[in-house]
């Protein structure tokens, strides 16, 4: 799954450990989910949406 | 910023408390395996610390599961993972292990510390790569 996360914490400009202090994983997760090693639960990408205020598509993208 | 300090602390809170609970259960193995072959003479003693022990063990099986429930979805996974890796190989280890007992291709008898060793070392082994492909 791809993902727009890198680019969403650059412009809102959050290092990995913000974003991971304000979703309450760590900071491993987050990196392993902007790599596209790992892909975040559902309530995860929940917190995602809400905090950049975008809907989950507009973050996560099916790579199909 | 405060929900992440507090995940990040519950998490050091229960890595001590598993800490504590091993380390612990690990001597209570220890009084039993030697008090019971150079301290003392007794059933009801031997009987007594092996109860103390397993009511230890169970502390200490609780508090892995609390560690576990601190975690986040990847550090769980990881986790998940290599203790799926370990008792896979602590069951084919171990059944291939006996089998060269009861079909005398080794002259000893099978040890169980042997198998526990396996199983942490395995787990170990498992825990590392798993850290190192996620990172």
């Amino acid at each position: 799954m791809k993902n727009r996360l890198k680019v969403l914490r650059a412009e809102h400009d959050m290092t990995q450990a913000q974003l991971a202090d304000e979703t309450g994983v760590s900071r491993q997760t987050i990196n392993a989910i902007e790599k596209g090693k790992f892909d975040p639960s559902l309530p995860l990408a929940f917190r995602f949406a809400k905090l950049f205020k975008l809907k989950i598509e507009e973050i996560f993208q099916d790579e199909e | 910023m405060k929900a992440k300090e507090n995940h990040g602390e519950v998490q050091k809170k229960n890595v001590r408390g598993l800490a504590l609970w091993t380390f612990l259960w690990t001597i209570s193995v220890a009084v039993v395996t030697f008090g019971s072959q150079y301290v003392w003479d007794s059933k009801v003693l031997t009987g007594v610390s092996i109860l103390i022990s397993t009511v230890l063990g169970i502390g200490m099986i609780r508090a892995n599961i609390k560690y576990l429930l601190s975690l986040d979805e990847l550090q769980r996974k990881i986790q998940m993972d290599a203790m799926g890796i370990a008792l896979g190989i602590a069951l084919v280890g171990g059944i291939s292990y006996a089998l060269l007992d009861t079909t005398n291709v080794i002259s000893q008898d099978a040890e169980i510390s042997y198998l526990i060793i396996l199983i942490g070392l395995s787990y170990m082994a498992a825990v590392l790569i798993g850290n190192a492909r996620y990172k």
